[in-house]
């Protein structure tokens, strides 16, 4: 009893407040990451499905860059890397170089829903976008994305979610996000409970993003069309 | 310092990090499918505290970052079992546990999309519920199950770096140790990058040989169109 | 019948398409006046459809050449979006966009390709929906429409781009029986306004009463062309449309 009441206070005094900052750190790290992965994401995309020759290839090989590279190493290569190539280095500070690295990561993953979705566009919708006048540009703009982002809903809320997850790796370049910040904790008081109280942190942001994503699919989805 | 020299000495160094990247990942892609497999039959024929405690057990290492498990496991959970292991069984051992999680889901939509008329006709030719799991309807899941199985080599392999959390002495963690002992970097990483990719194209040629060693002609089961 | 051809809206010159061995369309030419309703029968994969996807360039043919008014269809590059404002066109599947409203279907190309506000755009689609009688589901979905009604919200939606002409790629053969009808209908009525149509199609009895041409085609060529009377009637030389007409078995009209 006298166990429980002290980690309690431990909880209220100490790993609270420290969390609370690290908590601060992840959920910026996700919303910034999350809109440009998105939008870079839709745009590699249509890239790799439209692009003409070398667009298509650059496309490609950003994606299979990234989707190969352990987003470790990748955060590695921008803030350790980086800065010691000569003339063009540039020195990003930890928050920025993990937000660079999310988004890479983020939108390589988001490209490949995207992508689905847009080859599941059924043909005859741009045809008849071309009939009606349009050009391959206002096809693709009004017609095609429209009902492929509807469709990709579901991968890029999963996305979404691995990002809160891979977020934490930003400690392992020093940014003090809510893993770092339990870390710091623990390795100053060895308390045991340290993790499990930031894994049901984690949990907690996971399962209502969950419950979040599953009423935007819905209020999304167009009418008549069920879900298998 | 000459580069090419200095990666001639270490390269050695580094392929052994190959061999115990590679070690993590079979270790954890074998670990994951054998408590995966039995975890999607609970899920699907288990009784109901059981189904749930599956859930229970699908929906805590899904919502957990790999770094936070890391730490868990190997600051508190296993030191609290008084078991002294060693880095790289606590990195197989998280790899293994939260691919179970993940391989459980794949492995359970594979045995639901099997036709009920499967374990209809396995039951009267008099095989027993258990007997025709087995030889009936899991021969069949498997199959189905690889192509969304396949996926899960890359992302186990990519993870596997994040093992460097916890002084593992994989590829990432040499590559590390290297750059600061030569102070040579961008090339390091690029090396140690180029590395996992040919890692992940070898590794996904292996298993497109063994998808086509096990499949059945014409039968597709309409496995789930991976995200190529 | 004079031969100005300034008289002609839509003139289609010798067009050939190929589609590997297949000579799918081996020369085909003919001229269509405004208020033209043409009617293109024969065995399928003749060509027909094809045809029509030549004329606003969906398909390009491999050589041939298409007028509307005076200026050439064919080999008009980036011109050709223009072209397509004014050549209507309907498909066998609807191809309905299927994020969208019916109204918001009939809209998009107003606004987006013709460049009007939306206000305009929404009283000229409502419009154009109460010609095909389906005002009332302006809100409903592709997916929460019949054939029959998709169909003719993909007519209103043609209709909305004031053409020149409007091609009709088997408009009811995806349809059963009883959609079909209301589909014909709107058809008609279009006809009798003056809509300048070419019809791609196997009802027979729509050919009959509506066509001022009936073109019959098979093997990628124009076999006979003739009025409906002429067609239908007891007068000889169209042995060849009678004979396909006896196999599908279909000339009674409605």
């Amino acid at each position: 009893m006298d166990e429980t009441a002290q980690f309690i206070d431990f909880c209220i005094n100490i790993l609270f407040p420290a969390l609370a900052d690290g908590l601060m750190i992840t959920v910026l790290l996700v919303l910034i990451t999350a809109p440009f992965g998105i939008a870079f994401g839709v745009l590699l995309a249509v890239g790799r499905v439209y692009g003409k020759s070398y667009g298509n290839w650059i496309c490609r090989l950003f994606v299979g860059f990234v989707k190969g590279c352990p987003l470790m190493l990748l955060l590695f290569i921008l803030y350790f890397g980086l800065p010691t190539v000569p003339y063009v280095g540039v020195t990003f500070d930890a928050f920025t170089a993990s937000i660079i690295g999310f988004i890479c990561c983020n939108s390589a993953y988001n490209s490949e829903y995207v992508r689905g979705a847009i080859i599941s566009v059924k043909e005859g919708q741009l045809i008849a976008a071309s009939a009606l006048g349009m050009t391959k540009r206002q096809a693709i703009m009004y017609i095609v994305l429209p009902q492929a982002l509807r469709r990709a809903i579901p991968g890029l809320s999963n996305e979404f979610i691995y990002l809160i997850k891979y977020s934490s790796l930003a400690y392992m370049i020093t940014l003090v996000e809510l893993t770092g910040a339990g870390k710091i904790v623990f390795t100053k008081y060895f308390e045991p409970g340290v993790f499990f109280v930031v894994g049901i942190v984690y949990l907690a942001l996971v399962t209502v993003t969950t419950v979040g994503a599953n009423a935007l699919e819905k209020k999304y989805a167009v009418p008549g069309t069920q879900k298998r | 310092m000459d580069l090419f020299s200095v990666v001639a000495e270490w390269f050695p160094y580094l392929v052994e990090g190959i061999l115990v990247t590679v070690g993590l990942v079979a270790s954890a892609l074998i670990i994951g499918a054998c408590l995966g497999l039995p975890m999607a039959i609970g899920q699907v024929y288990g009784s109901r505290p059981l189904k749930y405690v599956i859930g229970l057990y699908v929906w805590f290492f899904r919502g957990l970052p790999v770094l936070v498990l890391l730490f868990m496991f190997y600051f508190t959970i296993f030191p609290l079992l008084n078991l002294d292991l060693d880095a790289f069984f606590v990195g197989a051992t998280v790899l293994g546990l939260r691919g179970a999680a993940y391989q459980s889901q794949i492995f359970r939509g594979a045995i639901q999309s099997i036709s009920e008329g499967q374990m209809t006709a396995a039951r009267s030719l008099g095989m027993s519920r258990a007997a025709a799991i087995r030889t009936i309807i899991i021969p069949q899941a498997v199959r189905i199950a690889l192509p969304g199985w396949s996926n899960e080599y890359p992302n186990i392999l990519t993870d596997s770096a994040i093992c460097y959390a916890i002084g593992v002495a994989e590829l990432l963690t040499r590559t590390s140790q290297i750059v600061t002992q030569t102070y040579i970097t961008m090339p390091i990483y690029i090396l140690c990058a180029l590395m996992f990719i040919m890692l992940n194209f070898a590794g996904m040629r292996v298993i497109a040989y063994l998808e086509k060693r096990v499949a059945i002609p014409g039968f597709s089961g309409g496995g789930q169109a991976g995200i190529v | 019948m004079s031969e100005n051809k300034t008289d002609y809206i839509l003139r289609v010159e010798d067009i050939h398409k190929t589609y590997g061995d297949a000579e799918v369309l081996k020369g085909v030419s003919f001229n269509v006046r405004k208020g033209d309703t043409i009617v293109f029968i024969g065995p399928s994969g003749t060509g027909k459809s094809t045809l029509l996807r030549c004329i606003n360039q969906l398909t390009v043919p491999d050589s041939g050449r298409v007028w509307l008014h005076d200026e050439e269809v064919t080999n008009s590059g980036k011109k050709i979006n223009r072209f397509r404002q004014k050549i209507g066109m309907v498909f066998q599947n609807f191809y309905l966009f299927d994020h969208l409203t019916a109204i918001k279907n009939v809209e998009i190309a107003l606004i987006k390709v013709k460049g009007m506000s939306p206000e305009a755009a929404r009283e000229k689609a409502l419009y154009e929906l109460r010609q095909v009688g389906m005002e009332d589901f302006a809100d409903h979905y592709p997916a929460e429409l019949s054939g029959g009604q998709a169909q003719r919200v993909s007519i209103a939606r043609a209709l909305a781009m004031e053409p020149d002409v409007i091609l009709f790629d088997e408009p009811t053969s995806a349809l059963d029986p009883e959609l079909t009808r209301e589909v014909l209908e709107v058809m008609r009525k279009l006809a009798l306004e003056g809509m300048t149509m070419l019809v791609v199609t196997h009802e027979m009895g729509f050919a009959r009463s509506v066509a001022t041409e009936i073109v019959f085609m098979e093997s990628g060529v124009i076999q006979e062309i003739g009025t409906p009377a002429e067609v239908f009637g007891d007068g000889g030389g169209f042995e060849r449309i009678r004979s396909f007409m006896g196999k599908i078995g279909d000339l009674s009209g409605d």
